[in-house]
């Protein structure tokens, strides 16, 4: 079992993480250059249907039989099925303003016609209106911003207590941290942005701010134990190190949970969840990294370098 | 609570796995072919059509039309009435008035392999064919046969208006009509004709009969009500449906989905055993890690779980059952992995006073006390977000899309409904948190410290 018999010396060993974290962030800024943010159908408008198939399907005679069928771009993309004994064929309907029920109904009729060696089944359909679509991001990004905003509210009236304004902020800037990581992972791994997107940065709003109150609550107790005795360095080092058992444990026991549900996913094929956890792991490695590492010695360091600048003026208050 | 005697920690122990068995299993009876289900389980449980297959529609009136209210109801009242009439019984049908949209969503029909979800849709958002027709004479299916398939005295467009009304005299609820002018002279005829021997107008919607009222007198003004044993909510339904006659407008759809039925049931079996193996490998964890307290954190996971099975089943009478998709499922997995927390911070602070010399009694009283403030801070920004989950992606009926209306009313209803259920798991799993990880936590570790076999520190952590 791990216990911390000496504190770590995480204050001394800062400019690493934050080095880490900017690198992780210019990686993604890099490849959301280089390849574009995906953005799901759900917010941008479009159709995806989606057939199964057997034998060999030639991909390109599907994509323009079924551009001719519905007068639309088309491009597709290969998937297996969940039980991974079924190939289906995944096509993009460049139609903004969603299709039709008969426009879809032409289209399957079309395909199975064309391609009746293939045994052509439909399995899914999704259209979504561009109106719609952007109302719906608005909404999202409204709840986004809402629950930030809570947390800046929860973080505030917590934070009057155990350091003020300086902790706060700090706080903030972890949570501002962890939402980039999460973004972070969807860009890197190519992930749609979609409502799973959404719900897992709420997801980590609420879930990541609450180790690092955790760990101010115990610098303020020690700020009292030690007083002035004790330079800022040290004593962040001290509080980190105290709760880290449980910071790591609380972290451990979810991500165990959280992972088991990745694996599974992973080895059967389930996209639709892999999507949702594999970004939700991310997000409770960051707000474990975030908190840990980060939000504290952010603040030993803002205030140990006010107390230094404020050592120079004649006398301080 | 000082003292907490021996028997406590088997009492709650006990009921809790009672309860984690048959919120899972359920308890029915089964008689022949009938079963009569006594407390609803995990087999009852309604999926999401992302696991059980369906179809998902969103409604709106043509680009160019801004409907009216009366209209947008009149429009929910058709489909409410088409889905009856497809036998769709399981369906949610959710109106949004101030982006003009209507949202619908059911399942795939089980016991019905060719069912055909485009014919469906379509027939949902076709306009809907009123008559008022002359007596109500039907054949065995419902259909009009005779005088009442021959003579229609009035089509959808002959009525301007129908609204529900209350008389303060009576104290009833009725239907008021206002008819055009081609309808006026029209009904003018038929009940002079009618009312000598008090004889009945039959409303139908499609082949459907809505309602069948007697003449008592000649209408010429084309003022006509309805009056009859009807609630308030009957009288606007009633209005609303004769309403869907005049409607100037045929739906569209704006969005549609439709899935497969074969593909979510094995996505749902791959969570359901992901979710089994979390809870070992955290019920191993916490063992391995606290030991006593690790028991007993075990044994208060469980009860969360059954409260998250219970609070999707419709086991509790109070609690409705509630439709469970796959991020819902990854909801009450993540709330197991987050459910030790209130354990963990515990067990951390009963060590570490055992450490500092108390006695294993007093620590525990001082843990749990000491760690309350820490727990209920990670709770409350959970709640928080899992508040603001369920108002973003939740029906715009749902109480807390009501709470968020002051920040959400601009962007009208979406119906993300996958993840309103994430949500949901995850505020019941903090619930449950509370419940058991504090509260029953507390007892069972109270009664069992009390053992003279479990009387050393060894047991919570301390030195050995």
């Amino acid at each position: 079992m791990l216990r911390l018999k000496k504190d770590i010396d995480f204050y001394g060993h800062r400019k690493i993480y934050y080095t880490i974290s900017i690198c992780l962030v210019v990686l993604a800024a890099v490849c959301a250059l280089i390849f574009g943010v995906k953005v799901d159908i759900q917010f941008t408008g479009g159709t995806i249907a989606t057939y199964s198939y057997e034998g060999d399907l030639d991909f390109a005679a599907v994509e323009s039989a079924a551009s001719e069928a519905t007068g639309f771009s088309v491009t597709s993309d290969s998937s297996q099925s969940v039980s991974g004994d079924t190939k289906q064929i995944s096509l993009s309907i460049g139609a903004k303003d969603g299709m039709t029920v008969e426009m879809e109904e032409q289209l399957t009729s079309s395909l199975t016609e064309q391609f009746a060696d293939n045994n052509l089944q439909y399995v899914s359909f999704d259209s979504v209106a561009a109106t719609m679509g952007r109302d719906f991001l608005f909404k999202c990004l409204i709840a986004v911003l809402a629950a930030f905003l809570l947390m800046i509210i929860y973080v505030a009236i917590r934070f009057r207590r155990i350091g003020g304004w300086s902790a706060g902020v700090t706080g903030v800037i972890a949570l501002i941290h962890d939402c980039l990581m999460v973004l972070s992972v969807f860009i890197i791994f190519r992930l749609p942005i979609d409502d799973n997107f959404m719900a897992v940065i709420l997801f980590i709003l609420g879930y990541s701010i609450n180790d690092t109150i955790v760990i101010f609550d115990r610098i303020r107790e020690n700020e009292k134990l030690y007083g002035k005795s004790m330079e800022f360095p040290a004593l962040v080092n001290k509080s980190i190190s105290q709760t880290f058992t449980r910071t790591m444990n609380t972290s451990l026991s979810t991500l165990l949970a959280m992972v088991s549900v990745c694996v599974f996913a992973v080895i059967f094929g389930v996209n639709s969840i892999l999507s949702f956890a594999f970004p939700m792991v991310a997000g409770l490695i960051s707000g474990f990294y975030s908190s840990v590492c980060l939000s504290g010695t952010i603040w030993a360091w803002w205030k140990d370098s006010r107390k230094k600048k404020g050592r120079k003026p004649a006398k301080a208050k | 609570m000082k003292r907490v005697g021996k028997p406590v920690f088997f009492v709650v122990a006990v009921l809790i796995v009672a309860f984690l068995c048959t919120s899972l299993l359920g308890i029915s009876t089964t008689y022949g072919d009938r079963t009569d289900v006594y407390i609803k389980g995990g087999n009852d449980i309604r999926w999401g059509i992302d696991i059980r297959g369906g179809v998902e529609v969103t409604f709106t009136p043509p680009e160019d039309v801004d409907a009216t209210e009366t209209q947008m109801r009149a429009a929910e009242a058709v489909i409410q009435q088409r889905l009856i009439t497809l036998n769709i019984t399981d369906s949610e049908v959710y109106t949004d008035y101030s982006r003009d949209r209507i949202i619908v969503r059911f399942p795939w029909k089980e016991d019905e392999a060719d069912f055909d979800p485009q014919a469906a849709i379509a027939e949902l958002g076709e306009t809907a064919r009123l008559t008022f027709r002359e007596g109500n004479e039907t054949d065995a299916e419902g259909k009009p046969t005779g005088v009442t398939a021959e003579n229609i005295i009035l089509e959808g467009d002959d009525v301007s208006e129908a609204g529900a009304y209350y008389d303060p005299e009576n104290q009833t609820y009725g239907v008021s009509l206002t008819l055009s002018e081609s309808g006026t002279q029209k009904f003018s005829d038929a009940t002079t004709r009618l009312s000598e021997d008090n004889g009945t107008i039959s409303i139908w919607m499609d082949d459907t009969m809505i309602s069948a009222p007697t003449v008592n007198d000649p209408i010429t003004d084309g003022q006509a009500s309805i009056t009859g044993n009807f609630t308030a909510e009957e009288a606007q339904d009633l209005a609303d449906k004769i309403n869907s006659g005049a409607l100037p407008f045929a739906l569209e759809t704006a969005n549609y989905s439709t899935i497969d039925p074969s593909l979510g049931t094995g996505a749902r079996d791959v969570m359901i055993l992901a979710g089994a193996v979390a809870f070992l490998l955290v019920a191993v964890f916490m063992i391995c890690m606290y030991r006593l307290p690790g028991v007993v954190a075990v044994i208060a996971l469980m009860g969360q779980l059954a409260l998250s099975v219970a609070a999707v089943s419709g086991y509790l009478p109070f609690i409705p059952s509630f439709t469970l998709t796959l991020p819902g499922i990854a909801g009450i997995i993540l709330a197991i992995g987050m459910g030790v927390d209130a354990n963990v911070i515990t067990s951390e602070r009963i060590r570490e006073e055992i450490r500092s010399g108390k006695s294993i009694d007093g620590a525990i009283e001082l843990g749990y006390q000491r760690a309350f403030s820490a727990i209920l801070d990670g709770n409350m920004t959970v709640v928080i977000v899992a508040i603001i989950l369920m108002g973003a992606f939740g029906p715009p009926s749902s109480l807390f899309a009501k709470l968020l209306n002051p920040i959400f009313f601009l962007f009208g209803s979406t119906l993300a409904g996958t993840v309103y259920s994430f949500g949901y798991t995850l505020l019941v799993g903090v619930i449950g948190n509370f419940i058991f990880g504090i509260l029953c936590s507390k007892l069972m570790l109270k009664s069992i410290s009390r053992f003279k076999a479990f009387r050393k520190p060894k047991f919570y952590g301390g030195e050995r």
